[in-house]
């Protein structure tokens, strides 16, 4: 064939491979355009229903704190104090505030507009500060969320009355309040620094980040050893023609693919059954997840062992280290990058894991803060169901931002690994 | 001769190895593999990987303070013979060693023997520069903290820098120790290589084509430090080049397809080879 011929077929067959090409781009271009919207909608969708939860609508009142509540006769101590009758200042400042409600109905739809708990925010107050006692303060205290909802248009106030909680009296009121600018936004500590409640307004996040960090540790110190130990194992200690060997790489493997809430039941029946651990407890969370995350570990860890040249094993033999050495001295640190990677991956997917929590009791209510490993507690994806399965109209906004929460935690731990991975990469 | 026909034939027909194992006794080395002084010696070494054999029957003296270099065409087995000398094969699963290999007259495949000491007296330089991704200064220092060799810090300094300097490497890289040794060239990192090995201060060193990734300037140097090792060690190095094995060794072994097939003086193998196949490699008619 001349030269000239071959040139003609080349140049028939580019315009097919161009062509070719240009449609393996336009596929990727299109799938990596159609996941970034989805994520877009996703964290949209969060975002605007969860932000709101960042705030709280308040009712600022003027509470009389008269000598009058808090001594019975006498003197006034910590016992008297702490059983007060805050209630009843708030309802005397509710009504200083909006004077001339008559009828017992339209008196109980009054006082309800303020939280149950503010009462107990009041008691910390004045025993944390007992000099306030005979002064009359102008203190801000958490609405109901039924006004919160109002408050921040979630509740419409045209529908029918019938149709939502809060009545056409208490819309009055506070609209009320909000001319005078006794009733406003602020910032949601609450959200910050409480547990779980049935009251949404009440509701907090903490609780249940202590209880995930307490299980993630626990994992992360059970789960990172020993997988490590068994990659290095496998991987240069093992036979490579043991049939035992085969089968305890198999099942590995297969182990990475069981559902996530049979190991909730292989941690009800092993750790509360038969080791007889407590319910509800971070420690037993923490173990359940570190049997789930355990292959992933594994398997990701023999893969950064793998990816070490055996030019460096070989260079320290070579010079007389023994097989241990090798290891310890040279092919690890190599490996630990791809290996603290697999981990932090591994511990993220254990961090938003709900199912197997559920099996072994994380799933009850629990509104203190845990202080132990083994103090019942809730973890983040299980508070994030529980708040979704509740009826109330304000726990929407709560699972929602519960969910930022977590997105959040789980954004930063894989920001953790990129840079880990990137930090100490080592090129040869 | 008919012998030899017979045995040239089945090469050239490329006949699968079991085959050839069957008549071992036609590997028979030519020439004198035996040598008054040796520091190694082996003998009747098989090397199999798998079902498959790589090396027949080899017989190899390696003598003090000689160099020693294996040619032959790719596959033959040179580079598996010298990695049994240090028993870096025992890193491959599947590779099993048959025969007498012996340093200073005790045999090193015993159960008994144990492969630290063996691999600090008997070095090896690979085929591609591996430094550890360390300083070079670590590099360096790294097999005689392995073994305890230094006392002190100032003791360390010392070891490093005349293996630096026997290396050839030590006024290219005296200022910058702390850099890692995988930013040198590939010369030089060869050389860093050499000069990690003979850190240890081993008695025999085995080079493993350690020229082949390098330019001409650089295979001249580690040519010199050859020659200049030779003094204190015995050194067996693998090579494609022939003008290099007659360059820096004494003596040649020729190696074709897992059997030694000559061994003698360089001088004697490159000017005057008795068997057909050398004459044939040494001239470049095949290989």
């Amino acid at each position: 064939m001349s030269k000239k011929k071959i040139v003609d077929v080349v140049n028939r067959s580019l315009r097919k491979r161009y062509i070719k090409e240009a449609v393996f781009k336009f596929f990727g271009h299109f799938s990596m355009a159609l996941g970034l919207l989805f994520l877009a909608v996703l964290f949209f969708t969060i975002v605007s229903k969860g932000y709101s939860a960042l705030f709280a609508t308040e009712i600022k009142l003027d509470i009389e704190f008269n000598k009058s509540f808090f001594s019975n006769g006498s003197s006034v101590n910590n016992k008297t104090i702490k059983n007060a009758d805050y209630r009843k200042m708030i309802n005397l400042a509710l009504h200083r505030a909006l004077p001339g409600v008559q009828g017992k109905k339209e008196k109980r739809e009054l006082h309800s507009i303020v939280s149950d708990n503010a009462e107990y925010t009041l008691r910390d107050l004045v025993l944390e500060n007992p000099s306030l006692i005979s002064q009359t303060k102008e203190i801000w205290l958490l609405a109901d969320d039924e006004v919160d909802m109002l408050n921040k248009g979630l509740t419409k106030k045209t529908s029918k009355e019938s149709d939502r909680k809060i009545t056409n009296n208490q819309i009055g009121w506070a609209e009320t309040l909000q001319n005078v600018g006794r009733l406003d936004k602020n910032f949601n500590s609450t959200f910050f620094t409480s547990g779980d409640s049935r009251e949404p307004e009440q509701a907090g996040i903490l609780a249940a980040s202590v209880g995930s960090l307490l299980a993630l540790i626990i994992t992360l110190f059970l789960s990172f050893p020993i997988g490590a130990a068994t990659a290095i194992y496998l991987e240069e200690f093992a036979p490579k023609n043991s049939k035992l060997i085969d089968l305890i790489e198999v099942n590995i493997n297969n182990l990475a693919a069981v559902p996530s809430i049979i190991f909730g039941l292989l941690g009800l029946a092993i750790f509360i059954n038969f080791f007889g651990m407590p319910r509800s407890v971070p420690a037993v969370g923490g173990l359940v997840l570190t049997l789930m995350t355990l292959p992933t570990i594994v398997i990701t860890s023999r893969a950064a062992l793998k990816s070490v040249p055996p030019s460096i094993k070989e260079a320290a033999l070579g010079v007389g280290a023994s097989h241990m050495q090798s290891i310890v001295h040279h092919i690890l640190p190599l490996a630990l990058p791809g290996m603290l990677t697999g981990t932090i991956i591994g511990m993220a997917r254990a961090l938003g894991e709900s199912a197997p929590l559920l099996m072994i009791g994380m799933v009850a209510f629990i509104v203190d803060v845990p202080k132990g490993f083994f103090e019942p507690s809730a973890a983040l994806p299980v508070q994030i169901f529980l708040w979704a399965d509740s009826p109330e109209r304000a726990f929407l906004e709560k699972t929602s931002a519960a969910t930022m929460i977590l997105l959040v935690f789980l954004i930063l731990m894989n920001l953790m690994a990129v840079i880990l991975r990137k930090r100490f990469e080592k090129r040869w | 001769m008919s012998k030899l026909t017979q045995q040239k034939e089945k090469f050239q027909k490329q006949a699968p190895r079991q085959d050839v194992h069957l008549e071992m006794e036609i590997g028979d080395t030519i020439g004198e593999y035996k040598v008054a002084n040796p520091r190694m010696t082996t003998r009747n070494v098989n090397a199999f990987y798998g079902k498959k054999q790589a090396i027949l029957n080899v017989s190899l003296d390696i003598a003090k303070n000689e160099v020693i270099s294996m040619i032959g065409p790719s596959g033959c087995g040179k580079s598996t013979f010298i990695r049994c000398l240090n028993r870096m094969n025992d890193t491959i699963e599947t590779c099993r060693i048959e025969g007498e290999i012996k340093l200073d007259g005790v045999d090193i495949y015993e159960s008994s023997y144990d492969v630290v000491p063996l691999r600090a007296q008997v070095g090896m330089v690979f085929q591609k520069p591996n430094p550890f991704p360390k300083s070079i200064y670590d590099n360096v220092a790294y097999g005689p903290k392995l073994h305890g060799l230094a006392t002190d810090k100032t003791d360390l300094d010392e070891i490093v820098h005349t293996s630096l300097e026997r290396a050839g490497l030590l006024s290219e890289v005296k200022d910058r120790f702390e850099e890692p040794g995988t930013s040198l060239s590939g010369g030089q990192q060869q050389r860093l290589c050499i000069a990690r090995t003979i850190a240890v201060n081993p008695e025999v060193i085995l080079m493993d084509e350690p020229c082949s990734a390098l330019d001409p300037i650089a295979t001249a140097k580690i040519e010199d430090l050859i020659e200049q090792l030779r003094q204190n060690f015995s050194i067996c190095i693998v090579t494609h080049s022939m003008q290099q094995a007659a360059r820096v060794s004494q003596r040649t072994a020729y190696f074709h397809l897992g059997y030694l097939v000559e061994v003698g003086e360089t001088s004697t193998i490159f000017t005057n080879p008795k068997h057909k196949l050398t004459e044939e490699y040494i001239t470049g008619r095949f290989g």
